[in-house]
């Protein structure tokens, strides 16, 4: 049992060191301190795919402190006045033009948006990589994934918040879908809707969504993705377990602490990061459409779609599955299975070894093809849908489901190379 | 009284607890998702709309907007209706069988009418708005004999012909929907009222 006297960590009799106590016994903030940033030990062999997950979090710290701020200046009023505007564009455009430092804000949190993605992306792969979400560490993988498709809600949600005609069409496609469901399929989509057509109720709730629901699950999330690596530990470059080899002293041999070492560590990593982001949102903010879409700078309109329905291009790999299938539900089941697969893959494959190092050269081909597969795919979905663009978003699509499904059969097998019993360091 | 622990008493008395306070919470439930159905300001808004007709000249559309959606009218040539007949051996539901339509819109013109074809404007895949390509031979498609004329969805592709029907391998699932519609004179086209419902409300 925790008491005043062992909760404490020493530092003199002074009226400072006595409140500190006093705090201790009753909230243990230093003993959480120790455990989770001194006590807490990370494989020393990280490389520069392990700065990624710091990034995440702080690109989510930038997105709500930016984002309760836009808040501050923007009206969920999705009704359209004799002029062909809404409140909400009009506020949008109150924010850009008239708000002190407004578009900063909505630069920061647009740009914010895309960056967010990006090192989610590179996250992901780098688990791909070196084999994190294998035993025991499925779990940790599977609430990413969740965490992944809370953020592709919010992102989708907030995409509609400005009442662009982008957002607009954007929103009837993507509420669309949820018509491919058998039997349910329109009467569930009046209900997303609120009304017979995207309207000022669709926008009111997806607002509400997107500034209350969807954070805080997402926050939940992150808390327990956190919560559960905390618990297992990292992973790391060689894919080995640091907990196996431990000191005289209890420490993992290869283990050095998380503060000051890896603190530190991802503090450059923000810098640097920070570096790009600024540089963004200073000098090409839309980044030519692909971060903020050209059609989505005229008003919603009812009457008019615009030629080229594209989402933004964190969405365009499954948009070009979804595409791909001339069959509504087909289409629509594909591109769900698309995402959900990624639960999946802890049991997919089966290889006994975690990291791309020490196993065959097919398993980095394949990896490969799925790599340039989503890359593709991304490509395709911000394509007009003809010709050619569907022939190769279908061929691609194929590859991205095969390398899921056949992971199985090929990786049973794999002629692995032996694995270091030590973390090793590569120039 | 004895001291002893009654477990299956206990557990019975959890279970049943439990099970009242699901039924409880999907009671709770129920106000909250039924929030999100169409209010009634939604619903009165979504009420018939008159459209005059006198000025629609054969071969020409236009556009009303009804419940926030598009609604296509077009006066269809006599050109344009013998043409219907010839595309059926191209089209994924010629006898519209599968497809959204009033019973009187569901013959070989879909229409009340032959000459007025009225389509809710929305693409049957996911809702954006098919343009109309009455031309023959605009669009690229493989249909014997060319492209014969209809409606071309920009977004993902979708043909449909000029009686709104969908033509194979793209991706819309059904013909273009047909609003519940009426006629109150022979210029004035109620859209949203069927004959059914005249007599009905009347």
């Amino acid at each position: 049992m925790a008491s005043a006297s062992d909760a404490q960590t020493t530092r003199g009799t002074g009226r400072w060191a006595r409140l500190g106590t006093w705090i201790e016994a009753r909230l243990p903030v230093s003993k959480f301190y120790q455990a989770q940033l001194l006590d807490y030990y990370a494989p020393k062999n990280f490389n520069i795919w392990y700065f990624f997950g710091s990034l995440a979090l702080f690109v989510l710290v930038l997105q709500l402190v930016s984002g309760i701020f836009l808040t501050m200046f923007y009206k969920p009023d999705g009704v359209i006045d004799a002029e062909g505007f809404s409140g909400a564009y009009r506020s949008v455009e109150y924010i850009m033009r008239e708000v002190d430092w407004g578009w900063l804000m909505r630069y920061l949190h647009s740009t914010g948006a895309s960056l967010f993605f990006i090192v989610v992306y590179l996250h992901m792969f780098r688990g791909f990589l070196y084999g994190s979400y294998k035993k025991p560490r499925e779990l940790l993988w599977i609430v990413g994934v969740l965490v992944y498709l809370a953020l592709m809600a919010e992102a989708f949600f907030g995409y509609v918040l400005p009442w662009g005609n982008m957002s607009y069409w954007g929103a009837t496609v993507i509420v669309n879908l949820a018509g491919a469901v058998p039997w349910v399929g329109t009467a569930l989509v009046e209900w997303i809707r609120g009304d017979y057509s995207i309207a000022d109720a669709t926008l009111n709730r997806f607002f509400a969504l997107h500034v209350v629901a969807v954070p805080l699950i997402l926050l939940a999330l992150v808390f327990v993705h956190l919560w559960a690596l905390r618990t297992v530990g990292s992973n790391n470059p060689d894919g080995i377990e640091i907990k196996e080899k431990k000191g005289a002293d209890g420490k993992p041999l290869d283990g050095i602490p998380f503060h000051p070492y890896y603190t530190v560590k991802d503090v450059v990593g923000i810098g640097v990061f920070g570096l790009v982001f600024a540089a963004i949102v200073f000098f090409m903010p839309t980044v030519g459409g692909y971060f903020l879409e050209g059609a989505n700078f005229e008003p919603a309109n009812q009457l008019s779609t615009p030629e080229h329905i594209a989402p933004v291009w964190y969405f365009t790999p499954y948009y070009a599955i979804l595409r791909a299938v001339p069959n509504k539900l087909a289409g629509a089941a594909l591109m769900v299975a698309a995402v959900i697969l990624f639960v999946f893959l802890p049991w997919l494959d089966r290889s006994p070894v975690k990291s791309i190092r020490y196993r065959p050269k097919f398993w980095g081909f394949a990896l490969m093809a799925f790599a340039v597969a989503f890359c593709g795919l991304g490509y395709l979905g911000m394509k007009p849908a003809e010709g050619t663009y569907v022939l190769m978003a279908r061929i691609l699509s194929g590859v991205y489901f095969a390398f899921f499904l056949l992971m199985p059969f090929y990786t049973r097998n794999e002629k692995t190379k032996p694995v270091p019993q030590r973390v090793t360091y590569h120039a | 009284m004895s001291d002893e622990v009654d477990k299956s008493r206990r557990q019975f008395l959890t279970a049943a607890t439990a099970g009242m306070g699901a039924v409880g919470a999907v009671f709770v439930a129920t106000p909250f998702i039924q929030s999100w159905a169409p209010s009634a300001r939604a619903k009165a808004l979504g009420a018939p709309v008159e459209v005059d007709i006198t000025k629609l000249e054969p071969g020409a559309m236009m556009t009303v907007l009804w419940r926030g959606s598009p609604i296509y009218v077009v006066h269809r040539t006599k050109e344009m209706l013998d043409q219907l007949a010839k595309n059926d051996e191209n089209l994924r539901d010629p006898g519209s069988e599968e497809s959204d339509q009033p019973q009187y819109a569901k013959n070989e013109a879909r229409a009340l009418k032959p000459e007025y074809l009225v389509l809710v404007g929305t693409c049957t895949h996911l809702g954006c708005l098919p343009k109309n390509r009455f031309e023959p031979g605009t669009v690229d498609i493989a249909v014997a004999g060319g492209w014969p004329g209809g409606f071309f969805c920009p977004c993902h592709g979708s043909k449909f012909d000029l009686a709104g029907r969908v033509f194979k391998d793209v991706p819309a699932p059904i013909n273009l929907r047909v609003p519940p519609y009426s006629f109150r004179d022979s210029v004035t086209l109620v859209v949203g009222l069927d004959e059914s419902d005249k007599k009905g409300a009347a």
